[in-house]
């Protein structure tokens, strides 16, 4: 797992030499505070904590997708683009080791940047009557969900040296599972039971922002998480070979 | 230390290199040269354990590069044709994730570090991020990326490439103190690169190992191949009046086994010729110029330049009396 470690390090190096860490974060808060403040707070009609709080999940679990896309894109790709990619290749490495240690860094920066907005919950929980169940859950699955979106980006960052087109495939990926829900209106047995069941944020996101942790949507994320890993793994041995 | 059998490579329907078989010793400095496409990369690479081959093998100190390929990692290093940098990291600090990631053992980390430093000189740099350096210097980070886990195999891809003449001089140099502790293999189209710093030449053509052996050896087999080309010099004092040089140069190509002759420089009474011939015409072309009046001060062969070498192994020049007719 030395290996591991060692990309983990210098990819949590390079988030916070780069602009591009900065910048996300910097973006990320802005929206999220602006939302907030607009719907969270500047409702006039009278609502319970909880629903101010189940809504700042709602949003955040959109700026965390995207977070996660932008994340992401450029660790792979960039690695082939600027050839450092024959380094690794080139070291006792294993391919998994270079992803693992890849979507691990990626996953501590987003994590990070998740924590850096505990300051609005913060501010509904001096001013209202929360749980610290519904903030835990809530949180768990902003994470789980931005495990999955640095997954698929990570896939799609394997795919190209471009790490525009990185993001687009990684995007494209994104929104079928997210609008997914919408096939399975217009489907019939089983196969719109499918679709419902790969519906990321609609079936699997939303109990978490009630304080609901279901062991499936869990799951859900976790195997597409794992999913996604491995696929780029293959994709890596593959260019590995082809190229 | 690299036995190479039947090496074949194929990208699509492309053929990149062809049945190459060469073995390199334990020690050797090999220079692989080629035109630009002729197959170096794609043959170092597949050496440097980042491709397959298509068929053939290659064996890297006994160990078998299709079954070994992380064993091998450990023992060679790899300079490709861009040098992997990673811009936003100091010198030093790439140097130590290198080292680690080749797993050298902490407790040689700084040593190793530090001697890759000095050996390329790098010391000076080593604060300073990556994306500062000059080209110079970015390809002498390279080279010491490659050497930082003292790799007992040391594989460069064209290590001079977009060099001023003084950085290559320096490059030229540092190939030179490596080859005590190392086995090389450096690509090249740079012919006097290769046979300034190699003991051996490996010669590449569209996919195919043209020649092997040492620099002389190649010229005495371009030479006993039928293409024993060389190159006369003429000193001449003119005896009578007028220009001499254009009679001079008539006289010379009327010899048998002249192929051409050019007027080189022409001071006064004083004229020098170059005269390429097939064989050594020395006797007759002496005889020649003195029968027609002309005053011989000097008269030379030398043998054909690398580059003419080089020249007859791509592109072998047609048989006598031209080429066949079917």
């Amino acid at each position: 797992m030395k290996p591991v470690w060692l990309i983990y390090r210098r990819e949590m190096g390079a988030y916070l030499r780069s602009p591009l860490g900065y910048i996300v974060i910097a973006v990320v808060l802005l929206i999220d505070g602006l939302l907030f403040n607009a719907f969270a707070l500047g409702s006039d009609t009278a609502r319970k904590s909880s629903e101010v709080l189940k809504q700042f999940f709602y949003f955040s679990s959109g700026t965390t997708m995207v977070a996660s896309l932008f994340l992401s894109m450029r660790l792979l790709a960039e690695e082939r683009s600027q050839g450092t990619l024959n380094l690794l290749f080139g070291s006792p490495v294993r391919d998994y080791q270079i992803v693992l240690g890849k979507y691990l860094s990626a996953l501590t920066f987003l994590g990070g940047l998740t924590l850096l907005t505990m300051y609005m919950p913060a501010l509904i929980l001096v001013h209202g009557k929360i749980t610290f169940g519904q903030i835990a859950a809530g949180y768990l699955g902003l994470l789980l969900l931005g495990s999955a979106g640095l997954a698929i980006g990570i896939f799609g960052s394997a795919l190209t040296k471009s790490q525009l087109v990185a993001i687009i495939i990684s995007a494209a990926i994104l929104v079928g599972l997210i609008l997914s829900w919408l096939l399975a209106l217009i489907t019939d047995r089983p196969i719109n039971e499918l679709f419902t069941w790969l519906s990321i944020h609609n079936k699997h996101f939303q109990p978490f922002m009630t304080g609901l942790i279901n062991t499936q949507d869990v799951v859900f994320y976790g195997s597409l998480t794992y999913f996604f890993l491995f696929l780029a793994t293959r994709v890596l041995e593959a260019r590995r070979w082809s190229d | 230390m690299i036995e190479v059998e039947g090496l074949t490579k194929y990208y699509g329907g492309k053929r990149a290199i062809h049945d190459l078989n060469f073995r390199i010793e334990k020690g050797e400095v090999v220079g692989f040269l080629g035109l630009n496409g002729a197959g170096k990369t794609t043959t170092l690479r597949i050496l440097a354990c980042l491709i397959l081959p298509s068929s053939g093998s290659v064996r890297i100190d006994g160990l078998e590069a299709g079954e070994s390929a992380h064993e091998i990692r450990k023992l060679l290093g790899f300079l490709p044709d861009t040098p992997p940098l990673y811009d936003e990291m100091a010198v030093g600090d790439y140097l130590r994730f290198v080292a680690e990631l080749k797993d050298v053992a902490p407790r040689d980390v700084s040593r190793r570090v530090g001697e890759a430093l000095e050996l390329c000189g790098l010391t000076e740099v080593r604060l300073d991020p990556i994306s500062t350096l000059s080209h110079g210097y970015r390809q002498r980070a390279g080279i010491a990326q490659a050497i930082v886990h003292k790799p007992s195999l040391l594989i460069l891809d064209e290590p001079t490439s977009g060099l001023d003449p003084v950085q290559i001089g320096e490059m030229r140099e540092l190939i030179r103190r490596l080859a005590g502790d190392h086995t090389i293999l450096l690509s090249s189209h740079i012919l006097t690169e290769i046979s300034q710093t190699c003991d051996r030449l490996l010669v590449i053509h569209e996919g195919l190992i043209t020649a092997d052996g040492t620099e002389e050896a190649i010229r005495k087999r371009v030479a006993s191949a039928g293409s024993d080309e060389g190159i006369i010099e003429v000193e001449l004092e003119a005896t009578g009046s007028g220009d001499p040089g254009p009679a001079a140069k008539a006289q010379c190509e009327k010899v048998t086994g002249v192929l051409a002759a050019r007027i080189v420089r022409s001071e006064g009474r004083r004229i020098s010729l170059e005269i390429e011939a097939i064989g050594d015409q020395r006797a007759a072309l002496a005889r020649t110029l003195v029968e027609s009046g002309h005053g011989l001060l000097r008269l030379d062969r030398r043998s054909l330049a690398l580059e003419s070498i080089f020249q007859r192994l791509v592109h072998p020049a047609p048989p006598p009396g031209g080429p066949i007719s079917a």
